[in-house]
Order: structure tokens, then C-alpha cells, then sequence
């Protein structure tokens, strides 16, 4: 089985990004295949959020491109590159605090069926019976029904947490981008986000993780990349990245959990 | 295509019934004049355009007087030029207004925060700089703009129309002129016609896409949403509303001055409008009325009916206490307005729809613990920033 | 070329007045993080605290001099000052100097006005939404004016320069020009001087005291500082009516030059608020360059050299140069990113 006979998504091709003067990413060269999980795992400060801003446009690549289905990322913005099909979950959520907990998975959809910017007085969101019924039934698979007409901001840490999932998810994105789903997380929150990952993974979507907890990813993950000080020191299938000696070295530097 | 829930059907003809009998309701409160009651309506549709953008997107313009300004000269010169049909004099004003607000808006909305309310602060100081200085040719300066008998008014030159012989011309609709009562049912209608529209804005799509940009901008632009133009048409819709409240004013009262322009109103409409109730539907409305209402009550107070008011207390006493409330009546009547300011800001954060809808849940909750919570997400408002 | 430094001499004392008004906006919004739409009031009452003391100072006894008659052959009333009266020449002297005295009194009455003033108020509007500040500030700016409308009528009320200061200062020849060439009120002139006396104050006490210190990192890092236990609330109290006072000295100095009245702050306020978003907000020393520089602007607008090819700009300038600095360089001169955003 080789990537190429494969339908690639996501390609990072030979990104070098330096900040006056000081590399933070070099040599960078990325394949996400359709329907993997692909984890990108490292130290902190090995360059991962870099490389995530590189790869939603935030940031420009001193070098290379990030192309995503044939169309170059760079220089676009943040809703550009949503409608293009990639779907962002954050370190700390970002939800609509102020909305309700329905009106926060029914936004999302909307911007998938209007595009961008549309105008439209003339209906009610509540008549939006397709829409409403759709993020009804996400939320009651996410466990968040009973609390659909709270305001989103009064939900546990876990639970908003769960929440932004629904709402990238209803927009069917074509990658779903994750940075580091269970900062900050109990015990207990992390277990049933790692079940839930698994589960979106099941439906076919193609999912890159940034986290620096490998063990979140080595269950989910199809594939696993390493970053230390801003450079891929492995990549390939979990079992293998564990067993490499440089990860060892550099990631865990001698201290294995 | 025109939908709108039972509850949102159901308040628009409570609403409705509300402005229509004004004369009837507001004559035991001593403020059935037309020329009040046009004020009332006039000042609600200016609350409640603003309220589309400091509402739902939380920003919060410190300019939308200017808008007013130019709606009113609009319609002015629509009147001197054109006809003194309302109808032309509206459209103008509303389109010139909307013009106005784009223009303001595109630069303004490049900023948000108090950026932006210090930008738009800056465009309508200018434009009342200007109102007064360079513009005189437009403006007639301190004069006012007025209308004049010889004034072209050429569509209605053309169609023969003569208005009364003797005295002003008087804005007309379609060949009926306006005045006194007349002139409040007009204005009624196109209020009525504002509030649905807001209605219908508060429960679109659009209107949840604005709402999404005041609760968190960041998500939005990650969701998909392009929040730029959302934010500009909210700016220009609410450019709109205020230059339709300009022309109203306009034909009430055809005449248009630069004071309309001056900061301190674009304060006072922010002031109906938490009044009321930021970002719920009825609350500019209600703000708008109690403080005409009070300002006309207020002002119109002298020291004679204070004495008259006063004279069951002792001689001394009733001095002093007259001394005291002189103070606030009459032409101090900008001191209870500041202060009003203050205390609504300090104990009625939400404005008086959010207190009554907490006065009626406690209530409730005393009645009897079986009923189910209300308001949660009635109005999808919260704190700004 | 003479004109062109007339200008800009002309420009500075506006500039000046300007600069200290911003700067206590600015320490008001840097470090409590209040937008303060009263503190063109507290201006204003620093101009009144001129008024007052004048008021004061020129009580009057009125007796009659039978030895002195007017022309048509009564006896002439002769009003004597009470201060004169009692003081004598000395009293006359205080008279005169009623201007640059009222800074004494203002110092004392600001401090107060402005302590009393955060402690009842602001205090509670920390936490609140900048919508909400403006509009309690506001009304209160609103409170302030009216009662000093109530108090003194809606008439400007002009004060007097002291007799010795009424001159003009030649500064030409002080810059080897021939003399006459360049002249500059000398009132003006003790306005600049005192302003930047008022700013270096300002500047050495933030640079060289604890207190400053504190303030400057709380302006830099409010979190920081409330984490490490400093007493903030206190220094916030101080730091208010330190801009309290800074606004009203500017106030009663500037008396002679534009004759207060009642909604003098509202003038004031608006435009020393597009001087702290131009300097860039929470920075002092871009409020003070602003500050000046806008004067200093405006003053060159108000040619009519540049008006005839500009019709209108000198009403506009600031505005204007307000529009364009938010846009093009959004945190202004010398501010730092991302305050007060959103």
C-alpha cells in the first residue's frame, strides 16, 4: 500500500518558516491522506502551533506552500480556507458564549449551506427545520441535548469542548483540524474525548491531531509525525514512531512516563 | 417568505395596537400632543436601528447622528427641490443616509472595540464641523435649512400640484397634507414597518450570524463566515434606520439643522437604547418613549407649578425644596438626564426589559415553583465585550 | 518662515493644554482601564476652580467718598475688594494673580473631587463592558456641567492675565531675530512652560517613585501586579485623582486664554480623546506627543493660507489626522498592540 495510489488531502510540501532569523520550522513535508488520522506529536515549543498557523494561513512560509485539494492555502483567510473545507477545533474553545447551545452547532451549518456572506432577512432560523434537526441529532449524539437551550458559555470545560466537535463536525469538513483536544482536561474528560475521536475517525474523516500528550494519539492515530525543534525527526505508524530511539531521545529525553 | 414565529405574530400586533392608540393611552399621561407622539415614534425607530448594531454585533457607534442629520437635510431639500410629497423626500433620505453609513462604515469597521467607536466619533464631529463651515452652501449653516415658498419643487411644478395658497408649503402623501394627527398615523405606520423589520432581523440567519460576531469573532471567521460584510451591512442598515428617522423629523417639521449632528445626541440615543434593553426587540422602543417622555415632562416644569406643587408644606421648607428641584426641571432637565444615565448604567445594567422579565421571574417563582424558565434565550443578549 | 514659527508657537499652548488632558486620560485608561467620558468635566471644573477663587478674591465692600464727586454731583461709590481691604497691596497683588493661585486651590478641590469620584463610582465599573463605562462617565460628565451651569449661568466667564503677564514676549530676539519679529503673548508662553512643568512632574513621579513604578508595570501588565498582592485598589484611587488634578490645573491655567463656560469639557473632551488614540492608548509619552502635535497641526490648519486651499480643514484637522493614524497605524503613535481591542 503506497500513499501515492492514495487521495491525498492535505499537503505540506517542503515548508521552512524562520522568525528573523531563528528557524522555526525547516524542511517540513507533510502528506494527509483521505480518511487517516494523521498526529503530529512533539515537546513544547518543538514548532507545532507554528506549523498549525502555517497551516490554516495565519502564517506566511518563509518557503514551500500548504495545498490543500489542488488549491495553495497561503494568504488566505480564516473563512476562505473554512468554506474550502477545513474545520478547526482550538486549544481553549472557542464557541458562541452568548448563543444557546443549538444556536451554536446551527451556525456552523449555515455557513456551510450560504457560503461565506448572505444576506437572508426573509426566514427564521427556527424555521430552518433541516438545519435544526441535523444539529439536533448531533448534539444528542454528543450528550449535549438536554442542555440545547443553555447558553453555550455555561457549560463545563469538557462539554464546550464537545460542543466545538459538533460544530466543526456539522459542517462535514474535509479535514478536521485539532490542536491539542484534551489540554487541560481531567482524567476522566480525556478518556471520553479519545473515545470520541475514535468514533469521528470510524465515519471516514480525515483528522490531524497536534498534541503533545502521545498518549491521546497512539490509539486514534493511523499515522504519527514527530516534531522536534521545528524538523519531522520521524513519521510512520504508531508502533514504529514508539519504538525509534531518536523519539525516545528527543521527545521524551530519557524521562518516559 | 415573510415568516415569523406565533410569539414574534403575536407581539407585532400587540406592538402594532400599542403605537396606533397613543392618543388614547398617553392622554391621562398628559402627552397625547401629535407633535409629541411624532416625536415618541420617531425617536423609536432611531433606537431601534441602532439597536440592529450595537444589539447584535456589540459595537458601538458614537456617530449614528450624523446619519440622522443627513436623512433630515435629505429630506429638506428633497421637499425644496423635488416635491413636498413624503414619499420621494423618505426614499432620499433613506439612500443617502445608507450611502453615508457605507462610507463611514467601510473605514470605521477596519477597527474594533473603542477603536471604533472613537473613529465614528471622529467621521460625525467632522461632518457637524463641516455642517457648520464648509457646507453652508447645503447646510445654511446655523440658519437651519428651511423650506421657502418660491423653492422649484420641480416634479411638482410639473404636475401642476398647488399647494395652499397662502403661507408654507406642507409635506404632503399623495396629495393629502400632513399635520397634527395625520402626520403621528404616518409616522406610526413606518414604525410599525421598522419594528417588523427588526423582528424579522433578529430572527434570521443574519441576525444570528451578528450575534455569533458579538459573542465571540474569532469562531465566526473560523466557522466559515466572512464577518467583514455582515458588520458592514449591519453598520448601514442602521445608517438607514436613523436617516428614515432624519426624514421623518424632516416631515413633521421641514426644517433640518446642524445640532441634530452633534455628538452629544448620538449619547443620548446610546442612552434609549440601554435604557431600554441592549439587543432585545421592544427595549430601544421603550427607552426611546420614557425619555421624551420624561424630557418633555421635565423641562416643561417651572417654578410656579413647583410652588404650586410644593404648597402644602411650610413656608421654608417649600422654598428650599423649590430651590432645590428648579435645579432639575425646566432647563436643568439635562441634569436628571445625566443623572438617569448614571443610575440605569449603575443599577439596571440590562436595561428595564431585562429587569422586568427578572421582576416577573421572581414573581413566578413565589407564585408557584412549577413553571419553566423563561427568558433564558429569549433575547440571546448578554454583557458586550 | 516667521509665520511658520508664529504657528507653531501659537500651536503649542494648545497643545499643551491638549497633552495634559490626555495624559490623565491616558494614565486613567492604562491603568484602571476605564473609558472616561468625564474627564473633560473634571477640565472644566478646573476652570471653574478659577472662577471661584476669583469670585472669592473680589468680594467687594462698597462705601461711599463724599470727598470725590461725580459728574453730576453725587458721591462716588468706591469698591475696595475685601482681600485689598484687609491685605493691602498685598491683598491687591492676590487679586491680580488670581489665575496662577487657583492652581493651588484647584490642586487640593481636584483631589478630592477626583478620589470621591472613583471611590463612589468608577470603582464599581472595572469589570464592566467599555459601553457601559462610556455611558456612566458620560452622565456624569452631563451631572457636573449642569450644576455648574446651575451655579454660574451658561455665559463664558472670562478671567483676567495678571497685569504683569498681560505683554507680549519678544521671542525673536530671544532666538537672535531682530525684535518685534517675532512675538508670543506672554500668558501663552507661561502656559507652555507650565504644562511641560506639569508633564515633567508627571513623568519624573511615574519614573522615580515606587508608586510609579507600580503603575507603570500595572499599565504594562495588569495582571501581573494584582497577582503579586500590591495594594492596587489604593494606588487605582491615586492614580484617578492624580489625572483629576493634572485636568483641572490645565483647566484653571487656561482660563484667560478661552473664557469657560459650562460645556467646556464637552469641547475638550472629544478632541483629547482623538489626541489619546493618536498617541496610541495607555502610552503617556504618545499622549503628550500628540498632544502638541495636534495643537501644533491645528494651529497651521487655521492659516488662512491653508484654509483658502482648504476651505474648512482647520474645523476638521484633528479629526481627520485622528481617521487616518486609526487607520493606517491602529495602535497610534507609540501604542502598544491589542489594547482596548475587541
Amino acid at each position: 500500500m503506497t500513499e501515492a495510489t492514495q487521495n491525498v488531502v492535505l499537503h505540506v510540501a517542503d515548508v521552512y518558516k524562520n522568525f528573523s532569523g531563528l528557524k522555526a520550522l525547516s524542511d517540513i513535508d507533510l502528506q494527509i491522506v483521505e480518511g487517516q488520522t494523521h498526529a503530529i506529536i512533539g515537546p513544547n515549543g518543538a514548532g507545532k502551533s507554528t506549523l498549525l498557523n502555517v497551516i490554516i494561513g495565519r502564517l506566511a512560509p518563509t518557503s514551500g506552500a500548504v495545498i490543500f485539494e489542488g488549491a495553495v492555502l497561503t494568504g488566505k483567510s480564516p473563512h476562505e480556507i473554512n468554506q474550502l473545507g477545513i474545520s478547526r477545533v482550538f486549544q481553549t474553545p472557542e464557541i458562541f458564549a452568548d448563543l444557546s447551545v443549538l444556536y451554536n452547532v446551527m451556525a456552523p451549518a449555515f455557513a456551510r449551506r450560504d457560503g461565506s456572506f448572505r444576506i437572508d432577512i426573509f426566514h427564521a432560523v427556527e424555521d430552518q427545520i433541516e438545519i435544526r434537526e441535523e444539529a439536533e441529532k448531533l448534539l444528542h449524539d454528543f450528550g449535549l441535548y438536554d442542555r440545547r437551550e443553555d447558553h453555550a458559555g455555561a457549560l463545563s470545560r469538557g462539554d464546550k469542548r464537545r460542543l466545538e466537535l459538533a460544530m466543526c463536525l456539522i459542517q462535514r469538513p474535509r479535514l478536521l483540524l485539532l490542536d491539542e483536544p484534551t489540554a487541560g482536561m481531567s482524567r476522566h474528560d480525556t478518556n471520553s474525548t479519545i473515545d470520541l475521536l475514535q468514533t469521528i475517525k470510524e465515519s471516514g474523516m480525515t483528522i490531524v491531531i497536534i498534541e503533545h500528550d502521545m498518549h491521546v494519539v497512539f490509539s486514534p492515530a493511523d499515522r504519527v509525525s514527530v516534531l522536534a525543534q521545528g524538523q519531522f525527526i520521524a513519521s510512520g505508524l504508531p508502533q514504529d514512531v514508539k519504538g525509534d530511539p531518536r523519539v525516545k531521545e528527543a521527545y521524551l529525553g530519557g524521562a518516559v512516563e | 417568505m415573510f415568516s415569523l414565529s406565533r410569539k414574534n405574530v403575536i407581539t407585532l400586533v400587540i406592538f402594532s395596537a400599542i403605537v396606533l392608540t397613543m392618543p388614547i393611552w398617553l392622554k391621562p399621561l398628559g402627552a397625547a400632543y401629535p407633535g409629541l407622539m411624532q416625536k415618541f415614534v420617531i425617536y423609536a425607530i432611531f433606537a431601534i436601528g441602532f439597536n440592529i448594531l450595537f444589539g447584535l454585533t456589540g459595537y458601538l457607534s458614537f456617530g449614528h447622528a450624523a446619519f440622522l442629520g443627513v436623512g433630515s437635510y435629505t429630506a429638506v431639500w428633497s421637499f425644496k427641490l423635488l416635491t413636498m410629497d413624503m414619499i420621494p423626500a423618505l426614499i432620499f433620505a433613506v439612500i443617502f443616509a445608507g450611502i453615508f453609513a457605507l462610507f463611514i462604515g467601510y473605514f470605521s469597521l477596519r477597527r474594533s472595540g473603542i477603536y471604533f467607536s472613537i473613529l465614528t466619533l471622529a467621521f460625525a464631529q467632522m461632518s457637524y464641523s463641516l455642517a457648520y463651515s464648509v457646507l453652508t452652501p447645503i447646510t445654511f449653516g446655523e440658519t437651519g435649512l428651511l423650506i421657502a415658498r418660491d423653492d422649484p419643487r420641480a416634479i411638482d411644478a410639473m404636475l401642476g400640484v398647488n399647494q395652499s395658497a397662502s403661507g408654507m408649503p406642507v409635506p404632503s402623501l399623495l396629495g393629502f397634507e400632513l399635520g397634527g394627527y395625520s402626520g403621528f398615523y404616518i409616522c406610526a405606520v413606518v414604525l410599525i414597518v421598522a419594528f417588523f423589520l427588526s423582528q424579522m432581523i433578529f430572527a434570521s440567519p443574519f441576525g444570528m450570524a451578528l450575534r455569533g460576531i458579538k459573542s465571540n469573532q474569532t469562531r465566526m471567521m473560523y466557522t466559515g463566515f466572512n464577518t467583514k460584510p455582515y458588520m458592514l451591512t449591519a453598520f448601514v442598515i442602521s445608517g438607514m434606520f436613523a436617516g428614515l428617522a432624519g426624514g421623518l423629523l424632516a416631515v413633521t417639521d421641514p426644517i433640518a439643522g446642524a445640532e441634530r449632528m452633534k455628538w452629544t445626541e448620538s449619547g443620548n440615543l446610546v442612552l434609549m437604547t440601554m435604557l431600554g434593553g441592549v439587543g432585545t426587540l421592544v427595549g430601544p422602543v421603550v427607552g426611546a418613549w420614557l425619555i421624551k417622555y420624561l424630557e418633555n415632562i421635565f423641562s416643561a416644569i417651572n417654578t410656579n407649578m413647583l410652588n404650586n406643587f410644593f404648597d402644602f408644606l411650610p413656608d421654608g421648607v417649600q422654598t428650599v425644596m423649590v430651590t432645590v428641584m428648579s435645579k432639575f426641571v425646566g432647563e436643568g432637565w439635562h441634569l436628571t438626564l445625566g443623572l438617569m444615565f448614571v443610575l440605569i448604567v449603575v443599577f439596571l445594567p440590562g436595561g428595564l426589559v431585562e429587569g422586568t422579565e427578572r421582576l416577573v421571574r421572581r414573581f413566578r417563582r413565589i407564585a408557584g415553583p412549577s413553571d419553566e424558565p423563561t427568558g433564558k434565550m429569549a433575547s440571546g443578549r448578554a454583557g458586550n465585550d | 518662515m516667521d509665520a511658520i514659527l508664529a504657528q507653531l508657537l501659537n500651536g503649542l499652548d494648545k497643545g499643551g493644554a491638549y497633552a495634559l488632558i490626555a495624559l490623565g486620560l491616558t494614565l486613567v485608561f492604562g491603568t484602571l482601564g476605564v473609558v472616561n467620558f468625564a474627564h473633560g468635566a473634571l477640565f472644566m471644573l478646573g476652570c471653574f476652580c478659577a472662577v471661584v477663587l476669583r469670585q472669592l478674591l473680589t468680594i467687594e465692600t462698597v462705601t461711599v467718598d463724599p470727598t470725590q464727586l461725580s459728574p453730576w454731583g453725587a458721591a462716588v461709590e468706591v469698591r475696595t475688594p475685601l482681600v485689598q481691604a484687609w491685605l493691602g497691596d498685598w491683598g491687591a497683588f492676590l487679586v491680580d494673580y488670581s489665575v496662577p493661585i487657583s492652581v493651588l486651590f484647584a490642586v487640593p478641590v481636584m483631589l478630592v473631587i477626583g478620589i470621591a469620584l472613583e471611590r463612589g463610582l468608577i470603582k464599581h465599573f472595572y469589570k464592566r463592558s467599555h459601553a457601559e463605562q462610556i455611558l456612566v462617565t458620560f452622565g456624569v460628565a452631563i451631572v457636573l456641567q449642569e450644576i455648574v451651569k446651575s451655579f454660574f449661568g451658561a455665559n463664558p466667564m472670562p478671567q483676567p492675565i495678571p497685569t504683569d503677564l498681560r505683554g507680549a514676549a519678544d521671542v525673536g530676539a530671544w532666538l537672535g531675530m531682530e525684535a518685534n519679529q517675532l512675538t508670543y503673548p506672554m500668558w501663552r508662553l507661561v502656559y507652555l512652560l507650565f504644562s511641560l512643568g506639569v508633564i515633567g512632574a508627571v513623568f519624573a513621579f511615574m519614573r522615580f517613585t515606587t508608586f510609579g513604578m507600580v503603575v507603570r508595570a500595572g499599565m504594562t501588565d495588569r495582571e501581573t501586579v494584582g497577582v503579586l498582592g500590591i495594594d492596587i485598589d489604593r494606588r487605582f484611587t491615586i492614580i484617578f485623582g492624580l489625572a483629576a488634578v493634572v485636568a483641572g490645573v490645565a483647566g484653571a491655567m487656561y482660563t484667560p486664554l478661552l473664557a469657560p463656560n459650562y460645556h467646556i469639557g464637552m469641547d475638550f473632551l472629544v478632541l483629547s480623546f482623538v489626541v489619546v488614540v493618536v498617541g496610541g492608548m495607555g502610552s503617556l509619552p504618545g499622549a503628550v506627543v500628540a498632544g502638541f502635535l495636534l495643537g501644533i497641526l491645528q494651529s497651521y490648519a487655521s492659516m488662512n493660507e491653508v484654509k483658502e486651499i482648504l476651505p474648512g480643514i482647520d474645523q476638521i484637522i484633528i479629526y481627520l489626522v485622528a481617521i487616518v493614524i486609526l487607520l493606517v497605524r491602529p495602535r497610534g503613535l507609540m501604542g502598544r498592540s491589542g489594547i482596548m481591542e475587541g
